[in-house]
């Protein structure tokens, strides 16, 4: 073991789906006290809490120990859009590789059930006489009239940019991606949804922006994650079985959008995940063809064929060739999304960022059961929020 | 047209200029000629903070669209939200003069600005959105 290396030690998600009777402090409660447990450790061992959440106001972290253990140690309150759960782990593993402590917990945790479609603002209230305001000079709400401000109408388009500029996309092919990842997640019980559905179905449901229909749109529902990360020196010390189930971080990496012609007009998604792969790469010192399994950002079903291209998985060009031959799918040379995806396995926002590590984690622990890639090593996991931040992960089997 | 008309018409955004023929203007760096649409306190490229208006391109290529199926209050659904590259000035807009079907809009399609009224305020003063209309 190199020193300086950080490790998962334990680490959970919830069920994805509708908490009623849960609040976001209690699925955040859950998720940590699960990750503690699976660590075999305690908050008495725990020197940072880095909490993520969008929607609840700032103080996650804060209320979060009230409920699980108040101890005195730093809390950092994270938010970076979709980001947000990969930005709380990075925190957790800079504490760590800064020196300040041998031990940190992260979390992440949405309710969104009901949330509807994100990113659909009114127009602003129109006074008696047009004025203009912003930095626009607009005289009222553009969205929908100057494009569009909702999610998935963005991330089409992201999809048709891909199209025109390497062909080959269609309809037909964004709802054979979401019928993947909705077959993939029949094999996952904590899936907000685990039922299979046809091309047929899917291109047939409702159209929300062409060419994504719901199916292909990331499901909004509620569902906490926690990851407990030590030190080297620390696993250590610690015991065999803790060392054997113990997941090294092999790269963290949080990349923010460069300057780039056009990406004030559309948000280009590409190069700020490009750039997050390379750093990812390069850290880990493996490969693409060295992944067993990836878990990438299909908020929408537009969105994961664009991102099979930015993480180098194939050649500048060809994701379209990619997924065609089947390389994605479970069976295939690179599986990706094997948890259900966004799409199906669901997408409480600051809870997807270590969900996907969570995934990855159960696989190249041997504990995935039905849906276990066998004999995976070596996994990616990768989100993006818009605005934009991009975290990816690059995750290694501890050696026998 | 004559200064009166002039006076009671206002653009939707400021950079849509209604004289002498609609077309949009963008801040362009007079350091390394990024344009944009939103003011800028400096340049997300090459953080120098002198920008010049310049004349876009009314003509262009669709190279990237979406059919919206739910809009926002005041606005007809299904519409068509594009990117319009105008001679190299990539534009975000809407498509109109065109049925909102898969099999009417196109990637790569030519398109052209076109102006169009979006209401009157109480002092009679109408306000002109901005669309692309197949060329
Ligand atoms: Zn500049």
């Amino acid at each position: 073991m190199a020193s300086g290396d950080v490790w998962i030690l334990g680490i959970t998600m919830t069920k994805f789906g509708k908490h009623p009777e849960t609040d976001s402090v209690g699925l955040a409660a859950q998720a940590a006290r699960g990750a503690l447990k699976d660590g075999g450790v305690s908050m008495r061992d725990i020197g940072i809490l880095a909490a993520g959440n969008l929607m609840g106001g700032g103080a996650l972290g804060q209320q979060l120990q009230k409920q699980i253990g108040q101890t005195g140690i730093p809390v950092y309150n994270v938010a970076n859009a979709c980001a947000t759960g990969a930005t709380a782990l990075r925190t957790a593993v800079m504490a760590i590789k800064a020196g300040e402590v041998d031990m940190g917990l992260a979390v992440g945790v949405e309710k969104l059930s009901g949330a509807g479609l994100l990113g659909v603002g009114g127009p602003k209230k129109q006074g008696d006489t047009w004025e203009p305001s912003g930095r626009q000079g607009a005289i009222m709400g553009l969205d929908g009239r100057v494009n569009t401000d909702n999610m998935p109408g963005t991330f089409a388009q992201i999809g048709m940019e891909y199209g025109h500029k390497y062909g080959g996309v269609s309809f037909e092919l964004f709802a054979r991606i979401s019928e993947k990842n909705h077959m993939h997640s029949t094999l996952n019980p904590l899936a907000a949804y685990t039922k299979a559905m046809s091309v047929e179905q899917i291109m047939n449901d409702v159209m929300i922006a062409y060419p994504n229909t719901r199916p292909m749109c990331s499901a909004n529902c509620d569902g906490a994650a926690a990851a407990v990360v030590v030190s080297d020196e620390k696993l250590k010390t610690l015991s065999d079985d803790q060392r054997k189930r113990a997941v090294r971080i092999k790269a963290s990496i949080l990349t923010t959008d460069p300057y780039e012609v056009g990406c004030q007009i559309l948000p280009n998604v590409n190069t700020l995940t490009r750039n997050a792969a390379k750093q990812a790469y390069e850290q880990a010192g493996v490969g693409p063809e060295d992944l067993d399994l990836v878990e990438l950002h299909d908020c929408f079903a537009t969105a994961e064929l664009v991102h099979y291209d930015n993480l180098m998985l194939c050649k500048e060009g060809n994701a379209v060739d990619f997924f065609s031959s089947g390389a994605a799918h479970r069976t295939g040379s690179t599986p990706v999304n094997v948890s259900g995806g966004l799409q199906s396995k669901g997408h409480p926002i600051a809870a997807t960022g270590i969900a996907n590590v969570w995934e990855i984690c159960h696989h190249l622990r041997g504990e995935a059961g039905d849906r276990q890639i066998e004999g995976a090593k070596v996994g990616l996991a990768h989100v993006i929020g818009l605005g934009s931040a991009c975290g990816v992960h690059i995750l290694e089997k501890a050696a026998a | 047209m004559s200064t009166a008309d002039t006076a009671t018409r206002i653009p939707l955004v400021d950079y849509l200029a209604l004289e002498p023929e609609p077309h949009l203007v963008a801040n362009e760096c007079t350091s390394c000629g990024a344009r944009y649409f939103d003011h800028r306190d400096a340049c997300a490229s090459c953080f120098e903070a002198e920008f010049t208006r310049v004349d876009v391109a009314t003509e262009g290529e669709v190279t990237a669209f979406t059919i919206v199926s739910y809009a926002p209050p005041g606005v007809e659904a299904p519409f068509v939200a594009a990117i319009v590259d105008c001679a190299g000035t990539p534009v975000r807009a809407n498509l109109v003069d065109i049925e909102p079907t898969p099999d009417k809009v196109t990637l790569g399609m030519k398109v052209r600005l076109v102006t169009h009224s979006i209401g009157t305020d109480s002092a009679g003063t109408e306000a002109i959105g901005f669309g692309f209309a197949p060329a």
